[in-house]
């Protein structure tokens, strides 16, 4: 090897232009580059007008306090961040939004697999069994937290218990309608993905004895796990940004027990705290990312991806 | 090479210890539809232990259905099937101790080469402990072993630790045999496992494959649509068409003595040419059969008696052909593929197409004729209604 390398060509190239770029400078003509800036232009718009342009925004407004109920702003720097990042209020809303991904997203997650793998096989009738979980996907989150509102009502509901009253059950009731939503839209990806597992393999892990168990943990969840990784990280990002269900279901109560980091940006939206909620926001971001890009630090090294 | 050393499975729950010895296969009429689709209809045929029993048929005919109701990978509509003398229609693939090369190879990608061979170890049992011990598990080292000496039967020790998406076509093909050898199971069933690889790589494996056999001397059946597969390495073909069983016998009984028309034309390349005339005993020299444009002389063996005038159909194998200037049969020639060794001349008696091989170069010349002489002990008789062959 080494002595491969000091003989290589590569070694009386000049010093100055690393390689690569060279390369990529040789591949392209300027009116390549060009033709792709063009071709990028209306999706590059589209991020700065409705993506980086609003985060700039967010960013700036973190930096003004508002005086006299929102009359007047007064720049006070870092102040703001520091204060509202640190507060007990904002602890409390991230405490409340991780309570609420741990809730809903290993449940909802296996939920969706267990009942893809029950239902993907050729059997009379399965498309429609097939269809009936899936449905919980097609319902709007809206809807789907009216049902449970519903369902949750001591007098009219299925639960006796009083749950959206009480500050422990309440988090658990919020939780229950999207670990509902979670698993109808695992199975349908799950289910997809269990359709580009040969039946071959599958076959030839019955002929080697495996048994139902075995086969799902050696084989089923190895061969879909680009497929779960994509869901773990895109149902941690719905945990993180849900809203309309805890709006819906409890308004963020008992007291303050569902008010997750959205539900206070939201009530935070207003003239007088305008500042506050643009730091919450900035925070919430920052937690996504940090959330996400451990999870693919993490688990990425875990994932087979066919070739 | 080394040998194998012998390590048989118990078959699966391990209850039936006497098991062991006896791999026969067994279809009792197995009949297998699918809705309205008969992929095989009635199949009667055994398979001896330790044969090499290759199904032959053209693409549809019901060879890998047939297969595939053996591993027990499909439900067997009606009759039974037997491995040795137990009937085997509904017990788990699992517990029916045979191991399958599918043609795509099914390979787990996600797993190393040795992981890959390892994984019929994982679950079955094996009787290691000698007879009167009852059998378990493999240890690891024991796995270790066993996966080791299948690589290197196999040429795949430097492989052992690749991803099958690393390894060539011929590679894959390779661990799926170690896969499926290494848990000694009391039958291989293989679906065109060489279909994937060149016609160079595939003539080599052929003949390892035959040596491979020999030396575990355990039953395979083999499914395959290439006749040059079938020939070379079959103790007993199966041939199969529209999911009927046509004949069983071994290479050369199947050549040499055709059970029908499909048979006679699916076996040897070309095929048997086939002339329909009707039998004549006037002139000539003895019973023969007029195809409008000559005779050809009847088989001194055949037992049938044909009346005068009877309609029945002729093959004779283009190498039973040769030509001579006093040949009774005058064929129209329309082409000659010289091929080196050999030469094809490809021509009709009135509106059958006829070919004839000739080793060394026929000095022929497209558009003339050529006179035929035929060996009356290679031509075979079948009746025209039902295909048969006429003893
Ligand atoms: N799962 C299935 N559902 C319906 N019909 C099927 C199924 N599997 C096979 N068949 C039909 O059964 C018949 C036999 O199929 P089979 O796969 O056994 O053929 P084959 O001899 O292996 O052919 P090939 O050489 O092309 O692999 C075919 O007509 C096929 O269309
Ligand atoms: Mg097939």
């Amino acid at each position: 090897m080494t002595a491969e390398a000091v003989t290589s060509p590569a070694a009386d190239r000049s010093p100055e232009v690393p390689r690569s770029r060279r390369r990529w400078l040789r591949r392209y003509s300027p009116r390549e580059v060009l033709l792709a800036l063009a071709l990028l232009a209306p999706s590059i718009a589209v991020f700065v007008v409705f993506f980086y342009r609003p985060f700039l925004n967010l960013l700036n407004w973190g930096r003004f306090e508002s005086r006299r109920n929102g009359a007047y702003f007064e720049d006070v720097g870092l102040a703001q961040y520091r204060e509202a990042l640190g507060s007990d209020d904002f602890r409390e809303g991230l405490w409340h939004s991780v309570q609420f991904v741990l809730y809903t997203v290993p449940a909802g997650l296996v939920l969706g697999v267990l009942l893809a793998v029950a239902a993907h096989r050729r059997l009379r009738g399965i498309k429609v069994f097939q269809a009936i979980f899936s449905s919980t996907l097609a319902s709007s989150t809206a809807v789907t937290s009216v049902i449970f509102f519903y369902l949750f009502n001591p007098v009219v509901g299925l639960i006796e218990a009083n749950w959206l009253n009480d500050p422990d059950m309440a988090m658990v009731a919020v939780s229950i309608s999207s670990i509902w939503q979670n698993m109808g839209l695992s199975f349908v990806i799950v289910l997809a993905g269990l359709q580009a597992v040969p039946d071959e393999v599958m076959e030839a892990a019955l002929l080697d004895g495996y048994g139902a168990v075995r086969r799902l943990v050696r084989i089923t969840l190895p061969l879909i796990s680009p497929v779960l990784l994509f869901l773990l990280v895109v149902l941690v990002i719905f945990g993180l940004q849900a809203f309309a269900q805890i709006d819906i279901i409890t308004k963020g109560g008992p007291v303050s027990a569902t008010e997750t980091l959205v539900f206070k940006i939201n009530r935070l939206n207003r003239p007088d705290n305008i500042g506050i909620g643009a730091v919450y926001s900035i925070g919430l971001f920052l937690v996504t990312l940090v959330v996400t890009a451990l999870q693919f630090a993490i688990l990425e090294r875990r994932v087979h991806y066919a070739r | 090479m080394p040998t194998l050393p012998s390590l048989r499975a118990s078959g699966g729950d391990g209850a039936d210890p006497g098991r062991d010895e006896v791999a026969s296969l067994t279809f009792e009429s197995v009949t297998k539809r699918f809705d309205d689709v008969v992929a095989v209809d009635a199949l009667d045929l055994e398979i001896h232990d330790g044969e090499f029993m290759v199904l032959l048929g053209p693409s549809g005919c019901g060879k890998t259905t047939a297969l595939r109701m053996i591993a027990g990978l499909e439900e067997i509509t009606e009759g039974r099937l037997y491995i040795g003398d137990r009937v085997v229609n509904d017990v788990d693939p699992a517990r029916r101790d045979v191991s399958m090369v599918f043609q795509s190879y099914a390979l787990y990608p996600h797993m190393t080469v040795r992981r890959n061979i390892e994984s019929p170890l994982l679950v079955r049992k094996y009787r290691v402990d000698g007879d009167g011990a009852p059998p378990r598990k493999l240890t690891k080292a024991e796995r270790a072993a066993r996966v080791d000496e299948a690589a290197r039967v196999l040429g795949l020790t430097e492989l052992l630790d690749r991803k099958p998406a690393a390894l060539s076509g011929g590679q894959r093909q390779r661990v799926a045999l170690a896969r499926a050898f290494v848990g000694r199971p009391q039958a291989y069933l293989m679906d065109e496992p060489l279909s994937n690889l060149d016609a160079k790589l595939r003539a080599a494996t052929r003949l390892e494959l035959v040596d491979l056999h020999r030396r575990v001397q355990t039953t395979v059946v083999y499914v395959t649509h290439d006749q040059v597969e079938a020939m070379t390495m079959a103790d007993r073909i199966a041939i199969m068409s529209a999911g009927r069983l046509q004949q069983v016998g071994t290479p050369q009984e199947v050549y040499d003595r055709p059970a029908n028309l499909f048979v006679a034309q699916f076996i040897g390349t070309p095929p048997m040419n086939t002339l329909t005339g009707t039998v004549t005993t006037d002139g000539g020299t003895g019973p023969a059969v007029d195809v409008g444009h000559g005779r050809v002389p009847l088989p001194p063996g055949l037992t049938t008696r044909l009346e005068e005038g009877r309609p029945v159909v002729v093959g004779v194998r283009p190498e039973h052909l040769a030509l001579s200037d006093e040949g009774p049969l005058e064929q129209k020639v329309r082409a000659v593929e010289w091929l080196g060794h050999e030469c094809l001349v490809f021509g009709a008696i009135g509106d059958s197409p006829l070919v004839v091989r000739q080793t060394g170069l026929a000095r022929l010349e497209p558009g003339g004729t050529a006179r035929l002489v035929v060996d009356p002990a290679h031509v075979h008789v079948f009746d025209p209604e039902t295909t048969e062959r006429l003893p």
